[in-house]
């Protein structure tokens, strides 16, 4: 068994595809519940977060041995990460099978990358 | 076959052989190990001592298994000899098993569905890869063809093709693409991919001897994915296009330089493969779901129909062209479409369609060759010369660059013999006759 990310990719000032109305709203919340439902029932589920805009993130890097902190992301890109999942799963095609149903409840590119295994791990 | 190649038949026996067992031995291996690393040191590790061994003892009646064995036990001992073994020894305690596990003795086909080597093709295939990801991977682990080959047949250097290899079997490793053949749901988009690698092993196999297992390797590897796909016609034509391409190999060189299909002995074409070819042609006709290798297929049956070139129905091919060009609009369709306008409305039309689509093909030399010929018999004898040196200077094979050296000094002949002659000056006759 392995473990992937699944990286949910916004585009800054791109609001296709996200709910709007109230309803829709209820309805992406309801298929992405549905989504976690089936992921945790499977032993797939490891861990999901949802993340603010870039906006909001601090950068902390060592100078001279100083620890030294800057405003806002580590790179500047229209492209961020808005939220992702860690699953468990067997191999890729199983992992992409996943990526498929994120993508069809949110709407958004998603990118899939396996963790480092640890040997012996 | 040339005086190079016989002067070099001995000591090619036992590497010919190693080609031809190479992708088996790989694919085998690496459901073996598990690891596409493992297996390819493996096989070289085998390699090394089939090439002395069998030098000495002659070539085993099963290389293939025999390559497989040794290079199974070999990579045991080198794994339990290793602390790194060891270790993997104890994860996959799998490993040591096998050593006892199926020998030389039960080598052979377990029917389509386990055949490793369609397992192998489907993995460097995986719509995961780049797509010249995928037909280096396949050209080196299925075709066993030396990184610098697979380098040369993508215009390459060594280094960015070792590079390139290398990534590609690092995601299959990191990501775990697995080494199996797909679920039903997925299979006919992974075999889109799957039939375009086979059928550009092929054609890197086309006009170079030393690489015409290459062929056999790629019609191989169509016939296992007809039998494990009867449904798809897709593959049945990808079968069918080889089989009726291959059928007029050995009437495609003649001293080593390329015959046109006009000038081709056709008394020389394997009329055994034309008949499983046509065959296979007229069962996807009445399947009647057209597609890219059922069409070219189609255009292939109506060449090897025809008793001489002057009666090939010329129409029908320009027709089946224009069918293809409409699903797949690809300049190199759009030459060949060209080319048989040539034959259907005369040099003049050729030109005027060659010219429209000469800027996307200006690195591809059979567009400079088409238009050199076309130019040619339309009398342009300077910029047929043009022409034709372009297309020397792109050529890639041996074969093609006499071919086309021998059509430079035919217009030297042209030009010498018009000087001579009274009509000269009007150049030779443009009716639309191929020459």
């Amino acid at each position: 068994m392995s473990q992937y990310l699944l990286s949910t990719y916004a585009v800054e000032g791109e609001v296709r595809g996200s709910p709007e109305t109230p309803e829709e709203m209820q309805k992406f919340m309801e298929r992405i519940t549905s989504l976690e439902t089936e992921m945790k029932a499977s032993g797939t589920f490891v861990f999901t977060g949802r993340l603010h805009d870039p906006d909001a993130a601090t950068v902390v890097r060592s100078s001279d041995g100083d620890l030294v902190m800057t405003d806002g992301p580590f790179v500047e890109s229209k492209e961020h990460i808005a939220g992702f999942y860690i699953i468990n799963a067997d191999d890729l095609d199983a992992a992409l099978a996943w990526a498929g149903k994120v993508v069809d409840a949110i709407n958004h590119p998603i990118e899939v990358t396996p963790f480092f295994e640890m040997p012996g791990a | 076959m040339t005086r190079v190649v016989a002067a070099h038949r001995e000591t090619t026996g036992v590497e010919r052989v190693f080609r031809e067992v190479y992708g088996q031995a790989m694919a085998t291996l690496v459901r073996v190990f598990g690891d596409i690393t493992l297996a390819e040191d493996a096989v070289q590790e085998a390699f090394v001592v089939a090439s002395d061994r069998w030098r000495r003892e002659g070539i085993p009646a099963n290389p293939a298994g025999w390559i497989v064995t040794t290079a199974r036990n070999r990579a045991i001992d080198d794994l339990r000899r290793s602390a790194r073994g060891r270790e993997l020894h104890e994860q996959f305690g799998a490993v040591a098993s096998t050593h006892q596990g199926p020998g030389a003795d039960d080598w052979g086909e377990d029917g389509p569905v386990r055949d490793d080597q369609l397992r192998l093709i489907f993995t460097c295939c995986h719509p995961a890869l780049r797509t010249e990801h995928q037909v280096a991977l396949t050209l080196r682990l299925l075709g066993g063809l030396s990184v610098d080959e697979v380098a040369r047949s993508f215009l390459v250097s060594e280094s960015t093709m070792a590079k390139r290899l290398v990534r590609a079997k690092y995601k299959i490793k990191a990501a775990k693409i697995p080494y199996r053949v797909p679920a039903e749901a997925d299979l006919p988009e992974r075999l889109r991919s799957v039939l375009s690698v086979v059928y550009l092993i092929y054609n890197t196999g086309v006009d170079d001897p030393e690489r015409a297992s290459l062929r056999s390797e790629a019609i191989r590897l169509a016939r296992a994915l007809v039998e494990l796909m009867p449904d798809e016609p897709e593959a049945a034509g990808l079968l069918a296009l080889m089989l009726l391409s291959e059928s007029r190999v050995s009437a495609r060189t003649a001293e080593s330089a390329l015959v046109l299909l006009r000038d081709q002995d056709r008394t020389k074409w394997d009329h055994t493969m034309i008949e499983e070819g046509q065959a296979i042609v007229r069962a996807c006709i009445r399947r009647d779901q057209p597609g890219p290798f059922q069409l070219q297929a189609a255009i292939q049956a109506v060449h090897c129909d025809a008793d001489s070139f002057k009666a090939t129905d010329w129409p029908q091919i320009v027709a089946l062209y224009d069918h293809l060009f409409s699903v797949m609009p690809t300049p190199v369709i759009a030459l060949n479409r060209a080319i048989a306008i040539g034959e259907t409305e005369g040099p003049g039309a050729a030109l005027t369609a060659l010219d429209a689509i000469a800027p996307d093909l200006d690195n591809y030399h059979l567009m400079h060759a088409a238009r050199g010929t076309t130019l040619h018999r339309l009398g342009q004898r300077d910029a047929a010369k043009t022409a034709y040196e372009r297309a020397v200077h792109l050529a890639v094979t041996e074969a093609d660059r006499r071919f086309l050296a021998q059509q430079i000094e035919d217009l030297a002949e042209d030009e010498a013999l018009m000087q001579h002659s009274p009509s000269g000056s009007t150049g030779p006759s443009n009716d639309g006759k191929p020459r």
